[in-house]
């Protein structure tokens, strides 16, 4: 089968003339991306940009009108690929968190691995306790996720993609829900991930996370990426005025 | 000089406990009670009823109740599912089920699978009058459980499929521990709801046609009721019900209340 056959040395994610329209209404307009193991992409732009529907491409959650996706060179816009495998190696963090409010932190984090991995519960749980740990919930383990804050929910939520030992991260503003004095708790576990050699590509707002984490900034309008390059380079002397204009607004 | 603002509301609450209590004793007093005490409180008849009542006819009552229930939510999930299905076979034939046992009425279901059936199709279903009373009273139960599924399935958040496929669970895995376990959290109340009306609808088995030992409480009163010429039957199988289905409310007024503690 196809998904067997990780190319170690393709890029981690490959985006190839991504159009994605509904009806009439076209949100990406032919997207070129391409993010190699261990680099941290962030994407800004504004609200409309395509910037999410972008994100959601890269694990199939949107699927793509016209383009290619290519994870680990394994093409997932092919019909035959076996999307619930790729996804295994592809962590998703959500705006809302969406951890599963019926179960325990614990069981959030052991349920993908105890019935798509098919680890021992034992097994399961150590990996889970270990991740805990990693993003300073430890004690948490038997919480349930409405007793949680935002800033614990979503680190939870990390801690869960991470369970599943994804080969790269994704990160669909991860920080736009949470109350301005929990958004740095879950910065702070994304800059360690990234410290680590995460492969990651994050939408956000944060434009100090960008400058000082990212490895490279996009400037997404209108459905295109109109501006690449050094996140320090972008921010501070913008080439194209949609970015120029976007940064005077938001910093 | 007008009165103060906490009078005049206690004036009015006064006067509403007044009028109720006027209104309980109007219809009390209006009850002809020679009469209707022999005919409805008969203690004499009542006596004659136990233990039978409780051993035939609440004992079928209960049964009728558990296997049609059974029954409705088995079938009630995969017509929520076919419902819910991306495949147009699937949704229509599970509309067309929903529509059609929702649509009649019970007693018609029941009637056509007892004697209806056996003629066009030259097949009876096993079990005599009981079994076909009862798998009657099973498509009515899956029809009207089915969208109260579906309805708890399509109440969790699209967020929650979103997550679990993220984390490569495939589109049953997540319906089965993901969805479905919130799914029937949130289907608490209807779902009580369709069991005391099925508890009620069991009332209808008899139409089938029915047996000494197979009767349930209502069947058992009124068949008590022609042989003893006296009504008590029916006020003792009345207080029967509410013996049962007053508790049942209740337990899941209970389990709705910690379970919303525990999200």
């Amino acid at each position: 089968m196809s998904t067997d056959l990780i190319d170690v040395h393709a890029p981690a994610i490959q985006v190839q003339g991504l159009v994605k329209a509904y009806g009439d209404n076209v949100v990406l307009k032919g997207i070129d991306l391409t993010v190699l193991s261990g680099e941290v992409v962030c994407i800004i732009g504004p609200s409309g940009s395509g910037k999410s529907t972008m994100l959601r491409s890269v694990n199939l959650l949107e699927t793509p009108t016209d383009g290619r996706i290519l994870v680990e060179g394994i093409d997932i816009t092919d019909p035959e690929t076996d999307i619930d495998r790729v996804r295994q190696r592809i962590g998703m963090v959500f705006q809302s968190f969406n951890l599963f409010p019926h179960l325990s932190v614990l069981d959030n984090l052991t349920v993908a691995q105890r019935r798509v991995k098919k680890r021992s519960k034992d097994e399961a749980e150590r990996v889970a306790r270990e991740m805990l740990g990693r993003v300073g919930l430890a004690e948490k383990a038997d919480a349930f996720p409405s007793h949680l804050s935002g800033g614990q929910q979503q680190r939870v939520a990390i801690a869960r993609a991470l369970c599943m030992n994804p080969d790269m991260m994704l990160f669909d503003e991860p920080t736009s829900a949470l109350d301005p004095e929990l958004v740095g708790e879950v910065l702070q576990v994304m800059r360690t991930l990234a410290d680590e050699g995460m492969t990651m590509l994050v939408v956000t707002h944060e434009m100090g996370f960008a400058r000082e984490v990212g490895s490279r900034l996009i400037f997404m309008d209108g459905g295109y990426i109109l501006e690449q390059g050094d996140p320090r380079e972008v921010l501070s002397n913008p080439q194209h005025a949609r970015t120029q204009d976007f940064l005077a607004r938001v910093l | 000089m007008a009165l103060k603002r906490r009078t005049r509301t206690l004036l009015y609450r006064v006067t509403m406990y007044v009028v109720f209590f006027a209104v309980v004793a109007a219809v009390a007093l209006s009850i002809n009670w020679q009469r209707a005490i022999p005919q409805f409180f008969n203690l004499e008849v009542a006596a004659k009823l136990f233990p039978d009542i409780i051993l035939i006819g609440l004992r079928n009552t209960i049964l009728f109740t558990l296997i049609a229930f059974t029954g409705g939510v088995l079938l009630g999930i995969i017509l929520a599912l076919m419902k819910l299905s991306s495949i147009g076979l699937f949704r229509w034939v599970a509309t067309g089920w929903i529509e059609l046992f929702r649509g009649l009425p019970a007693l018609l279901t029941i009637f056509s699978v007892a004697f209806i059936v056996p003629i066009v199709f030259g097949w009876k279903v096993p079990g005599g009058p009981v079994g076909a009373g009862l798998l009657g009273l099973i498509l009515v139960a899956s029809a009207y459980i089915a969208e109260v599924i579906r309805s708890g399935i399509q109440a969790v958040p699209k967020g929650q499929t979103e997550a679990a496929r993220s984390l490569g669970m495939s589109p049953m895995k997540t319906m089965f521990w993901i969805i479905l376990p919130q799914g029937f959290r949130i289907i608490i109340p209807p779902m009580t709801n369709e069991l005391v009306l099925l508890l009620k609808d069991t009332s209808l088995v008899f139409i089938a046609g029915s047996f000494i030992w197979s009767k349930e409480l209502t069947t058992f009163a009124r068949d008590a009721n022609s042989a003893n010429a006296n009504a008590t039957p029916l006020i003792v199988a009345a207080l029967l019900y509410l013996v049962v289905t007053i508790p049942l409310t209740r337990f899941t007024a209970w389990l709705e209340r910690r379970m919303a503690k525990e999200r």
